[in-house]
C-alpha cells in the first residue's frame, strides 16, 4: 500500500479520482450505509490501490458489498433426482437464480449405481446420475436459459457438462444460453481430494477440451473453478493452500494456451474456491494476497490484457476440518468466525457449515443455523458496508506479504521443477509426491502439536467438561439406491444398444487423437443414453487410470 | 489428553512386533486421517503397511494374509461404515481369519455398538488423540490374542 498521497488530501489522488469514479457509477444496494449509532461511513478508507484497482488486493469490485452481497451458497445433497428437483423448484419459486448440484459418491468417482463399488453409496452424499434420465429429471420443468448451474464434480466433469447440454438441447434451449459452472479442477484431486480417474496429462487434455468447447460455444460458462478448499481440509497450511490453489490455475492458463486458445478467451471465466479456516488474521491476509499475486502474474507472466483475466474471484467454505466433534455447538461460534474472515477478505459468495458436521452429514436444523450466521455477518455486523475494512493495519499488510512471500517461494520450486513451466512443475509435483508429501507433513504436524497440548482446540483438549452427546443427525436410508438400481435398468433396456456401443467407440477414437475434442463425441453418447461409467470407460481404455503411490 | 493407564502398559512390550494393515475400504477419498494414524502407530513402534485409497474387502483380505497382519484398520467418512464395515467383518470369517478390525472415520456414537456387534474390535471416533489411537490398537490385538 502506498503512501505516496498521505501528504496531500486522498480526496486529490488520481487513485482515488478514479477509485470514485468507478464507485459513484456503481448501483447501490438500498440500505443505510452507516453504523448502528447512525454515523455515516465511507465506502472505503485508507491507501490506494482502491478495491476495483489493478492489483486488486483490495478488492476485486470498487463497491464491493455495497452494490450486492456475497452470494450464500449453500451447497447440498438430497436422495434421488426427484427430490432434488422439488428442491430446486422451491428455491426458484422463492426468488432463488442459482442452483447447486451435489452428486454422490459413486457419480463423482464416475462409477454407474450398479457398480459393485457404488455398495452402500448411492444417493449418500448427493444426487446419484448414471444417464441423461437422471439429469431429465433433475432439471425437469426448469428453463434452464433462466438459471445458473453449479455442479461440484471433477473426474468426470466433461460427461456431465455434456448430459447437461444435451438436456438443454432436447428441450430446444441453445448451448450459448446455458449460465453455470462446473468445478472440473483436476490438478487438486491427485494432490488433496483423490476423485481422480485417469493419469495427469490425459485428464488435462480433457479438461483443456472443456475449455475450448465453452469458450467456443457457452460463452456464459466457467469450465474450472480452480479449488484450494480440499487441499487445506486434508492438512495444509494457509501458504500452502494459497500456492498450490494458485500454480494450479497457471498450469490450466499454460495448458489451454498451449492448446491454441487465447489468455483473453478464457481466463475471464475462471474462478477459485478457497477455504475459510479459525486463524482469523492469516486467512485474511491469503485473500488478499491471492487477489494481487493472481493479477500479478496474468499480466505479466501470461499477457493478459482484459482486466477481467487478472480478478482473483472466489467462493469460500468455512473449514469443514476445523469442526469439532466434541461439544459440537461450539462449532457455531468457529464457523461465525471463519465467515468474517471470509467477508473481510471480499469473498465473492460463501457456504457456511453446519456444525454437525464432524458426526454426521448435516441435519436441517444445523444447515439453517449455518445459512443464519452468514446473514447475520452479511446485515448485522457492519461488516458489508466498507470495503477492505482492515486494509492498512499494519498486522493485515504484514501478514498479506507473507502469505505472497511464502507463495512465490512454492511457484519458484515448481518452476524449477518444470524447467520453466508451472503446468510441467505441477505435473512433476504430483508424480514424485511433493503435494501429498507436503500436506501430509502439514497435516501431522498440527495434530502432534495438538496431542502435545501446545495448540489448545476447546472442548478438544482443554476446556472439556460438559460435552454434550448428539442429537437429531441426519440418516440416509437405502430407498434411493433401490430406486436408482431400478431407474437405471429401465433406460438400459429401453435405448438402443446398437447406438450406444458405435457412440461409445467413437469416443475412444477420438480419446486416442489428441488434437480433435473429445466434448462432441461425448454429448452423442449421452444423447443415446450411454451410462456415466460406459463413456468413462470409452475413454479409460485409451487413458488407463491413475493409481496413487500409497505415501505416508 | 493423558494416555490411560492400561494404554501405557499395553503399547510398550507388545507394539514392535505389531503388524497393522491400513486401508480406505471403498470410494471415499479423505485419506488425511488415516494418514496421520499410520504416521502415530509408526511413531509409537508399530509395523504400518498402508494399503491407501480404494480398497476392497478382497484386496484387503490377500493383503492381511501376505503380510500376516496383526490388526485392521479401516477408515471410513461417507456414510457407508455399516455397510463396508460388516463386509470386511464377513470376509475375514469366510476366510477363516481371526483378526482384528478396527474403523475410524466419522462414525456417530448411535453406530458403535452395532458395528461392535458386528464383529468389529473398536471403534476410534473422530476425537481420538494420538495414544488413544496407539493404545487401542495395541489393546484390541492383545485381547484377541489372550
Amino acid at each position: 500500500m502506498s503512501s505516496n498521497d498521505s501528504s496531500g488530501r486522498r480526496e486529490d489522488s488520481p487513485a482515488y479520482r478514479a477509485y470514485r469514479q468507478s464507485f459513484d457509477q456503481a448501483k447501490l444496494r438500498d440500505v443505510p450505509f452507516e453504523t448502528m449509532s447512525g454515523v455515516a461511513v465511507e465506502p472505503v478508507y485508507g491507501d490506494g490501490p482502491y478495491p476495483g484497482q489493478y492489483p486488486y488486493t483490495r478488492g476485486v469490485y470498487p463497491s464491493m458489498y455495497r452494490s450486492r452481497l456475497w452470494t450464500m451458497r449453500m451447497f447440498a445433497g438430497f436422495g434421488t433426482a426427484e427430490d432434488t428437483n422439488a428442491r430446486f423448484k422451491d428455491l426458484l419459486a422463492h426468488g432463488g437464480t442459482g442452483l447447486s448440484t451435489a452428486f454422490d459418491m459413486p457419480t463423482l468417482m464416475g462409477r454407474d449405481s450398479d457398480s459393485p463399488w457404488a455398495t452402500g453409496e448411492v444417493g449418500r452424499a448427493g444426487v446419484a446420475v448414471d444417464t441423461l434420465a437422471d439429469m431429465e429429471d433433475l432439471f425437469s420443468g426448469i428453463d434452464l436459459t433462466q438459471v445458473s448451474t453449479s455442479m461440484t464434480i471433477n473426474g468426470p466433469a466433461a460427461i456431465i457438462l455434456a448430459m447437461y447440454v444435451a438436456l438443454a438441447e432436447k428441450t430446444g434451449a441453445s448451448r450459448s444460453a446455458l449460465a453455470g459452472t462446473i468445478q472440473n479442477d483436476i490438478f487438486k484431486e491427485y494432490q488433496a481430494q483423490k476423485e481422480y480417474i485417469y493419469p495427469p496429462r490425459p485428464s488435462v487434455r480433457v479438461v483443456t477440451d472443456m475449455i475450448r468447447f465453452t469458450s467456443a460455444e457457452m460463452p456464459k460458462w466457467h469450465p474450472v473453478s480452480i479449488s484450494g478448499y480440499h487441499i487445506r481440509e486434508a492438512g495444509s497450511t494457509a501458504a500452502q493452500e494459497l500456492a498450490f490453489t494458485l500454480a494450479n490455475g497457471f498450469a490450466y492458463v499454460e495448458a489451454a494456451v498451449a492448446a491454441g486458445v487465447d489468455v483473453d478467451d478464457f481466463a475471464p471465466r475462471l474462478s477459485f474456491f478457497f477455504n475459510s479456516h479459525i486463524d482469523f488474521f492469516e486467512e485474511i491476509g491469503k485473500f488478499r494476497a491471492a487477489r494481487r499475486i493472481w493479477a500479478r502474474w496474468m499480466k505479466e507472466r501470461y499477457g493478459a490484457k482484459d482486466e477481467r483475466s487478472m480478478l482473483c474471484r472466489f467462493h469460500s467454505q468455512t473449514a469443514g476440518v476445523s469442526l469439532t466433534a466434541q461439544q459440537p455447538e461450539n462449532n457455531i461460534a468457529r464457523v461465525a468466525i471463519q465467515a468474517m474472515a471470509a467477508a473481510l477478505g471480499g469473498t465473492q459468495s460463501l457456504h457456511t457449515d453446519s456444525y454437525d458436521e464432524a458426526l454426521a452429514l448435516p441435519s436441517d436444523k444445523a444447515a439453517r443455523i449455518a445459512l443464519r450466521t452468514q446473514q447475520i455477518v452479511a446485515h448485522e455486523t457492519g461488516a458489508a458496508s466498507v470495503a477492505d475494512p482492515l486494509g492498512g493495519a499494519p498486522y493485515v499488510e504484514w501478514m498479506t506479504d507473507e502469505m505472497e512471500r511464502q507463495a512465490e517461494a512454492i511457484f519458484a520450486h515448481l518452476d524449477d521443477l518444470g524447467n520453466g513451466s508451472i503446468l510441467e512443475g505441477v505435473y512433476a509435483g504430483i508424480e514424485n509426491g511433493y503435494f501429498v508429501g507436503e500436506i501430509a507433513d502439514a497435516a501431522y504436524r498440527f495434530e502432534r502439536e495438538v496431542n502435545a497440548g501446545r495448540r489448545i482446540i476447546v472442548g478438544v483438549n482443554e476446556f472439556t467438561d460438559g460435552d454434550s452427546s448428539e442429537t437429531d443427525l441426519l440418516r440416509i436410508g437405502s430407498e434411493t439406491e433401490d430406486y436408482q438400481l431400478k431407474r437405471l435398468a429401465d433406460v438400459k433396456k429401453r435405448r438402443s444398444e446398437e447406438s450406444v456401443t458405435a457412440a461409445l467407440a467413437q469416443v475412444t477414437e477420438v480419446a486416442a487423437d489428441p488434437t480433435r475434442n473429445l466434448m462432441p463425441p461425448i454429448l452423442d453418447a449421452v444423447k443415446a443414453y450411454a451410462t456415466l461409467e460406459e463413456v468413462v470407460h470409452s475413454m479409460e481404455v485409451v487413458f488407463g487410470t491413475y493409481v496413487e503411490k500409497a505415501i505416508i | 489428553m493423558s494416555p490411560t493407564n492400561e494404554s501405557g502398559a499395553a503399547s510398550e512390550p507388545s507394539a514392535p512386533h505389531l503388524r497393522v494393515i491400513l486401508a480406505k475400504l471403498g470410494l471415499d477419498g479423505h485419506d488425511r486421517g488415516l494418514k496421520v494414524v499410520a504416521r502415530i502407530l509408526r511413531d509409537a513402534g508399530m509395523e504400518v503397511i498402508y494399503l491407501g485409497l480404494r480398497q476392497t474387502t478382497d484386496s484387503i483380505l490377500a493383503a492381511a494374509e501376505q503380510e500376516d497382519a496383526d490388526v485392521i484398520g479401516l477408515s471410513m467418512h461417507n456414510a457407508g461404515h455399516m455397510t463396508l464395515a460388516p463386509n470386511m467383518i464377513n470376509a475375514l470369517r469366510s476366510a477363516e481369519m481371526n483378526i482384528p478390525v478396527v474403523v475410524g472415520g466419522i462414525v456417530p456414537d448411535r453406530d458403535v455398538q452395532p458395528l461392535l456387534d458386528s464383529g468389529v474390535a473398536a471403534v476410534l471416533g473422530p476425537g481420538a488423540s494420538a495414544d488413544e489411537v496407539a493404545a487401542i490398537v495395541a489393546g484390541v490385538v492383545s485381547r484377541q490374542a489372550s
